[in-house]
């Protein structure tokens, strides 16, 4: 890996940028790899598997995760995921505006099974 | 009318209801644009401003309608620039005669707004009616209802356009149509040219936000910098008969407009890429190919479009109450400490000695809030801020939480200060589907 800035990186924010949005309790947040040669460790490290496992009181229905190949991005689409949504939800940030922080405060799968795939 | 060497020029001057003014000005002034439209309506804004309307009949539009007009007009007259807007929220009619006042009183005469009507289908459905994405019916939700606006396409405001108006003002239209429909009318494009209608559709997505496309909401210092981001400009879609465009801003104005702002906008509030419905068109953005070309510009091409959806979705608002929130904050050593202390004082008083089982949630602000049902929470801050809301339907609950709050400050953990607390009104939406049929939009021009 080619650590940006010298740094060594850690979370997902060290090799991508994101953005939040709401429809009703459903939260998307489309993330983007700033150099290609790291799609493969975005993909391997944002995973419905690991949402669900990593925010389990959060969120409570299905994550779908759609690939846009071409332009280095996920978007992820989560369920049940707003408490309530800006309706009901009594959290300051009712539309999940900074769930894009969330994910993007994510550490990195830089296993070694994960590294080798890598390239 | 195209000003720009073969391309379509619209510009976005608001991105939502309570966007700034200033910058649209500067576009209406230098932008040389063929429309300017301002997008100011969300699901959530169209039933609060249901509420204005009951309250006051000669109300629920934008409330700085008058301000935008008396600012924007003059610009946009001057450059014989269209304004596309749906200020006029729950009430159009009376958003179009306060633009036509307020164009006489700047002595612009022969101006033509166009007030489009028809997207309240209030009293069309029964109780019955199922929600259009989620279990249950209207009368599920046991409150009253505020109002049921249909989302009007770009069929909506293309009379208005033929019909030469200066001005478009509706309520419930769509946000992407407001983008596609001048550009339907400039480049003849049918409802059958699919790709075209999709082209346009991911313009108008891409620019109704805003400044969220010229680096707005984007700004992560020593990450993603953004020059000048207090001067941001707004957008400018240049736009081709074919659909494509580039999206660029005003030369002089902060922001930006790269690969990495469009991209985080091209996904923005959308589920699956390659379906992303508006009342025009399914939209793919699937295949969307983006070119930065230096300075701010960045063209965008390769969008799809398949058949539009059978019917119209419709936001059926309705009156949720209040929001009460309200709290008191602790610093220093173990600030921590002494508001979790309060936090559990809050609970108790609410719960156990008034008996009050509306939604409660008490956070520490400093010490993990927003992400607090995430599970990220830290208790070494010495720096926090209880907050407390509350959602009901009786106003007594809510005073009498504002009430326990404020109590704190001689009653609760020690070094309490800072006492805020605020009522607010609440409204909950739901959507439901209607036939298109049902659906009949009419315009009116009103001339100076």
């Amino acid at each position: 890996m080619i650590a940006r800035g010298g740094n060594e990186r850690l979370l997902v924010r060290d090799i991508a940028h994101a953005r939040a949005g709401d429809k009703g309790n459903t939260s998307n947040v489309n993330i983007w790899v700033y150099d290609r040669e790291d799609f493969e460790l975005l993909k391997r490290s944002v995973t419905p598997e690991r949402i669900k496992k990593e925010f389990p009181k959060l969120v409570r229905g299905k994550v779908t995760r759609y690939v846009i190949d071409h332009l280095h991005g996920l978007n992820l689409v989560m369920g049940e995921a707003l408490e309530g949504g800006v309706n009901a939800s009594l959290n300051l940030d009712s539309h999940g505006k900074s769930w894009s922080y969330l994910i993007l405060g994510l550490t990195l799968d830089t296993s070694e099974s994960g590294a080798g795939a890598e390239r | 009318m195209a000003k720009g060497n073969g391309t379509f020029r619209i510009g976005t001057g608001a991105g939502f209801s309570a966007d700034r003014l200033d910058p649209a000005v500067d576009l209406a002034r230098r932008g040389a644009l063929d429309v300017m439209v301002l997008e100011c309506l969300g699901e959530r804004t169209v039933a609060f401003a249901h509420r204005d309307r009951m309250a006051d009949p000669r109300r629920g539009y934008n409330t700085l309608l008058e301000r935008r007009m008396r600012a924007l007009l003059p610009a946009c007259r001057e450059a014989r620039t269209v304004i596309i807007t749906n200020m006029g929220a729950a009430n159009p009619r009376a958003a179009a005669e306060r633009t036509r006042d307020v164009a006489r009183a700047l002595g612009l005469s022969g101006l033509k707004i166009a007030c489009i009507e028809g997207d309240d289908v209030s009293g069309i459905f029964g109780s019955d009616q199922p929600f259009m994405d989620e279990p249950g019916t209207l009368a599920d939700v046991g409150r009253p209802v505020v109002g049921m606006n249909a989302y009007l396409g770009a069929d909506a405001i293309i009379p208005a356009l033929e019909g030469d108006a200066d001005v478009v003002i509706g309520g419930r239209l769509a946000d992407p149509s407001m983008f596609l429909a001048p550009l339907m009318h400039h480049y003849g494009w049918r409802n059958s040219d699919l790709a075209a209608l999709g082209a346009g559709t991911l313009v108008g997505h891409l620019m109704e936000c805003g400044m969220q496309i010229t680096g707005g909401y984007y700004a992560d210092p020593g990450t993603k910098d953004v020059p000048d981001l207090a001067q941001c400009g707004y957008p400018i879609a240049e736009v081709v008969a074919d659909g494509s465009a580039v999206i660029t801003k005003l030369p002089g104005t902060g922001g930006c407009v790269n690969e990495a702002t469009v991209k985080e906008q091209l996904l923005y509030e959308v589920h699956d890429p390659t379906a992303y419905l508006t009342p025009d068109v399914t939209a793919d953005f699937s295949h969307v190919k983006l070119r930065d070309l230096g300075q701010d510009r960045v063209r965008v091409t390769d969008a799809g479009g398949r058949a539009r959806p059978e019917k119209l979705k419709v936001t059926v608002g309705f009156d949720a109450g209040v929001l009460a929130e309200a709290g008191v904050s602790y610093a220093g050593p173990a600030a921590g400490t002494r508001g979790r202390l309060a936090a559990e004082i809050v609970d108790a008083r609410m719960k156990e000695t008034h008996k009050i089982k509306s939604p409660l949630r008490v956070d520490l602000i400093g010490a993990g809030s927003l992400f607090a049902t995430a599970g990220k929470t830290r208790d070494d801050s010495e720096d926090v801020r209880l907050h407390v809301a509350l959602r009901t339907t009786n106003r007594d609950e809510a005073e009498m939480m504002l009430w326990e709050v404020e109590s704190l400050l001689c009653c609760g953990p020690a070094g309490g200060g800072g006492y805020r607390g605020v009522i607010t009104p609440a409204v909950e939406t739901k959507s439901v589907l209607i036939e298109r049929g049902l659906v009949k939009p009419t315009f009116e021009i009103f001339v100076t």
